[in-house]
């Protein structure tokens, strides 16, 4: 059975295909061409800067010293003090970004009824006057500055000005989660189950900020993987691991219920 | 009641009728019994027996819900069926190793009714991805960035009018437009049996005719099996040597079409009136567009 | 689109018993925390703080810190960007196995998924703290860092936009014997790419803020920067490197917005 000549040959295909315009050249194919060489002229300087060398990695003394450290790793460190030390650090992240999320909260909502347009007075009264729209951008523009500023910068800021510890983790998730929940609660007001949805959903990204802060002296599980890491302390580093990762996977869990709960 | 299978004008050169046995049949089904989806309760097909000799061209038709769409994916395997036997070149795909049956399936080529398409796609790849089961890893990655066997696929499209789409983009053509480069797909496969869903429900009467000519005359010149399901069924009589007419999931007609006379068509639709077939077909058009392939094949 | 009956007695309980707990959560929080307000609000502490905040001004602007700010920026950058990318490339390769529907698929998809969660669950910073063991400090460990996060991040999303595609087209092709990747190249992929660089410039702008941070804990770039002139109370070139930090995540935020509503057309 031929399976070659798939095409159609008969006399009125054949007219068919004579008739028409040739296929011709393909006129995506410079635009590829032009957009794959731009990839690898925006590579080349990507990888010098950032200094990109895997084969790093797999050199001998790195990988001596990331061997130790891994092995180090299994069993992690189960003693009651740590783990004691562990629970209380754990506590601590939970309140620095509970107390951090109760603050933005407030900064929150006077700067979402301030920026939104449709609350003001001078909407009721069916003129919005130039200095309130002038102080609505502001607000606005407050919002967008809290926001862009990342919260560990925020924390190394504080950290200067109140010294080491929780206030300048509290300080910092208040103020840069502030402006993100400003921002969307001006845009949601009217849906109260929104409103909460999305504070929850924040709180559990707060859980992971106050990780992170921990790094600069905000304390809590942060600070301990930070100084364990600077000590090659694998098994105190794998022990935080863990518990990092369950923190997480339970708040998500417990958002996820809150969320339906309040449905 | 059915008529044992006579292929009408001979379709492969020089092989005399004696010689379509059993065993070199493309197509064999004894009782077969289907559903429409490997879950659903209903059976559609009620005991279904064809053979269809190599290079044979086959129209079916029949009223909606006779069971055509599930016939053709019976044979396409892409539903197993429940009972009977099906072959597909002398071999039974479900005794086959899951392997053994993806290289049987690179064989077939079911065309479904609503062309699936992806619609960001070329005309041009949309048209090459028929020739991936003969393609090596590689020529199907060059064919991605560089679509080399453009001519191919523009012979396919020209002989269906549809030669300036080459390079244009799938969401730019019409449902007509579309139904062709589906077609063409199936022109451009080295596929030995061409299973054709509603080729023609999109299509108005000039450009139906003509998509029936280019298919009918490309599987002849090929050496294709067309197994072709259709509403129009004027055109199943001119253009087909052989019909086979369903009603209600079973064969109530296998023969040449010649001897199908409008008495027969009446009483495939269930109705008096000879004009019902255009409605149906409009009708099943309409139905099959909401449809979504519910079958995942292993 | 909130449900306008009022809520029955029965939730009515559980709604009121969330609030208190959440309350409790809250009062706890801060009773715990040893947050000594009035070190932070007394006027000392204010006028300090003013103090504090007045000697960030006038940002430092001699030609060589502008230049040595510049190449941290450049670097923050390339970190953001590379590590965007990476991650696309190594989110899609989880993705096709974590995507899988098919009946005999539990392991792979249960082990792409498994490896995603933690890659995703672990932050940026972590990784990088982590990484600076085996690379040394430097904007290498910051690349590779946001490249794992980030990966699980993006694998997640794609593979959700790969379940929640059309199978139409995907169908029509497994049923002509075709192998899965072949499938997932000509039927999926082309429904699917633009949402794929949608999500992944969504993540380069949010990977820009965070490239900046990682400097922190010795990555490179201007976080780097940012940390070693506050340690040294720096004031003034602290300064010059926020502002350098808002500047860079604004130009990343317009590109990102230039490219994908290109994109889109």
């Amino acid at each position: 059975m031929p399976l070659k000549a798939p095409l159609p040959a008969g006399p009125a295909a054949a007219r068919a295909y004579a008739a028409a315009p040739a296929a011709g050249r393909d006129p995506a194919l410079l635009r590829r061409w032009t957009l794959l060489l731009g990839l690898a002229v925006l590579l080349w300087p990507l990888l010098v800067l950032t200094e990109f060398k895997p084969w790093q990695l797999l050199d001998e003394r790195s990988l001596r010293s990331t061997g130790r450290f891994l092995a180090q790793f299994v069993p992690p460190r189960a003693d009651a003090e740590f783990l004691g030390l562990l629970a209380r650090e754990t506590w601590r992240t939970v309140a620095i970004a509970t107390a951090g999320l109760a603050l933005a909260w407030v900064i929150a909502v006077p700067l979402a009824i301030g920026a939104s347009a449709r609350l003001s007075v001078s909407a009721i009264a069916s003129r919005m006057g130039a200095p309130q729209a002038a102080l609505r951008q502001l607000l606005r523009w407050t919002a967008v500055l809290l926001r862009s500023v990342p919260e560990l910068v925020w924390a190394l800021l504080f950290v200067r000005v109140v010294g080491l510890g929780p206030t300048a983790g509290v300080l910092a998730i208040g103020i840069a989660y502030g402006g993100m929940l400003g921002k969307v609660y001006s845009e949601i007001l009217e849906s109260a189950d929104e409103l909460l949805s999305y504070t929850v959903y924040r709180w559990e990204c707060a859980i992971r900020s106050s990780v992170v802060l921990g790094f600069v002296g905000a304390g809590g599980l942060g600070q301990q993987l930070d100084n364990a890491a600077k000590m090659f302390a694998g098994a105190e580093v794998s022990s935080i691991l863990l518990v990092f990762i369950a923190l997480v996977a339970l708040s998500d869990r417990l958002s996820a219920a809150l969320r339906r709960g309040l449905d | 009641m059915n008529q044992e299978a006579q292929a009408g004008p001979a379709p492969v050169a020089g092989a005399a009728p004696a010689a379509v046995a059993a065993a070199a049949a493309a197509v064999h089904l004894r009782g077969l019994h289907a559903a429409a989806a490997p879950n659903a309760r209903q059976v559609v097909l009620h005991g279904i027996d064809l053979e269809l000799a190599p290079g044979e061209q086959v129209a079916v038709i029949g009223a909606s819900g006779s069971g055509k769409t599930t016939l053709l994916q019976a044979l396409g395997c892409a539903i197993a069926p429940r009972q009977g036997e099906l072959r597909l070149f002398g071999v039974d795909p479900w005794t086959l190793s899951s392997a053994a049956r993806q290289r049987l399936r690179g064989r077939l080529c079911l065309v479904p009714q609503v062309p699936p398409l992806p619609p960001r796609q070329r005309v041009v790849t949309a048209v090459l991805a028929g020739r991936l089961p003969s393609q090596t890893l590689w020529q199907s990655l060059r064919t991605l960035w560089h679509p080399r066997e453009a001519d191919v696929a523009h012979r396919a499209l020209a002989a269906l009018d549809l030669a300036d789409a080459l390079w244009l983009r799938v969401d730019r053509l019409s449902g007509g437009e579309r139904q062709r480069v589906g077609l063409a797909r199936a022109l451009v496969s080295e596929a030995a049996l061409w299973l054709i869903d509603e080729p023609l429900s999109a299509l108005d009467p000039v450009r139906s005719e003509m998509a029936v000519a280019t298919l009918t005359e490309a599987a002849r010149a090929a050496g294709r099996t067309l197994v072709c399901s259709l509403h129009q069924v004027d055109v199943a009589r001119r253009r087909f040597a052989r019909i086979v007419g369903l009603r209600a999931g079973r064969v109530v007609y296998d023969g040449p079409s010649a001897g199908l006379d409008d008495a027969r068509v009446r009483e495939l639709y269930g109705a008096d009136d000879p004009a019902l077939p255009a409605a149906e077909a409009l009708r099943a058009a309409a139905a099959a567009l909401e449809q979504a392939p519910e079958v995942l094949c292993r | 689109m909130a449900a306008t009956l009022p809520a029955a007695p029965a939730p009515r309980w559980k709604a009121r018993a969330l609030v208190l707990a959440v309350g409790a959560l809250v009062v706890a929080s801060f009773v715990s925390l040893d947050l000594r307000w009035s070190d932070f609000l007394s006027r000392d502490a204010l006028a300090r703080m003013a103090a504090f905040a007045a000697s960030f001004f006038p940002p430092q602007a001699s030609p060589a810190f502008l230049r040595s700010t510049f190449g941290a920026a450049l670097e923050t950058l390339a970190m953001s960007l590379l590590g965007s990318l990476l991650a696309a490339v190594g989110g899609l390769v989880l993705a096709l196995p974590a995507s899988l529907q098919e009946a005999g698929a539990g392991l792979p998809r249960r082990a792409a998924r498994g490896v995603l969660n933690v890659l995703r669950a672990v932050p940026e910073l972590v990784w990088a703290s982590l990484l600076l063991i085996a690379a040394g400090l430097g904007p290498f460990p910051g690349t590779l860092a946001l490249a794992l996060h980030t990966t699980g991040v993006l694998g997640r999303l794609f593979a959700e936009t790969i379940e929640n595609a059309p199978p139409g087209p995907a169908f029509a092709l497994r049923l002509r014997g075709i192998g899965r990747v072949r499938v997932f190249l000509y039927a999926t992929l082309p429904q699917i790419a633009p949402q794929l660089v949608s999500y992944t410039l969504y993540r380069w702008e949010n990977n820009v803020r965070a490239a900046a941070v990682l400097g922190v804990v010795g990555a490179g770039g201007l976080g780097q920067q940012l940390s070693y002139h506050l340690g040294l109370f720096h004031t003034r070139e602290s300064c010059t490197v926020l502002l350098a930090m808002i500047v860079v995540v604004c130009v990343v935020d317009a590109l990102s917005y230039f490219v994908r509503s290109r994109a889109q057309a």
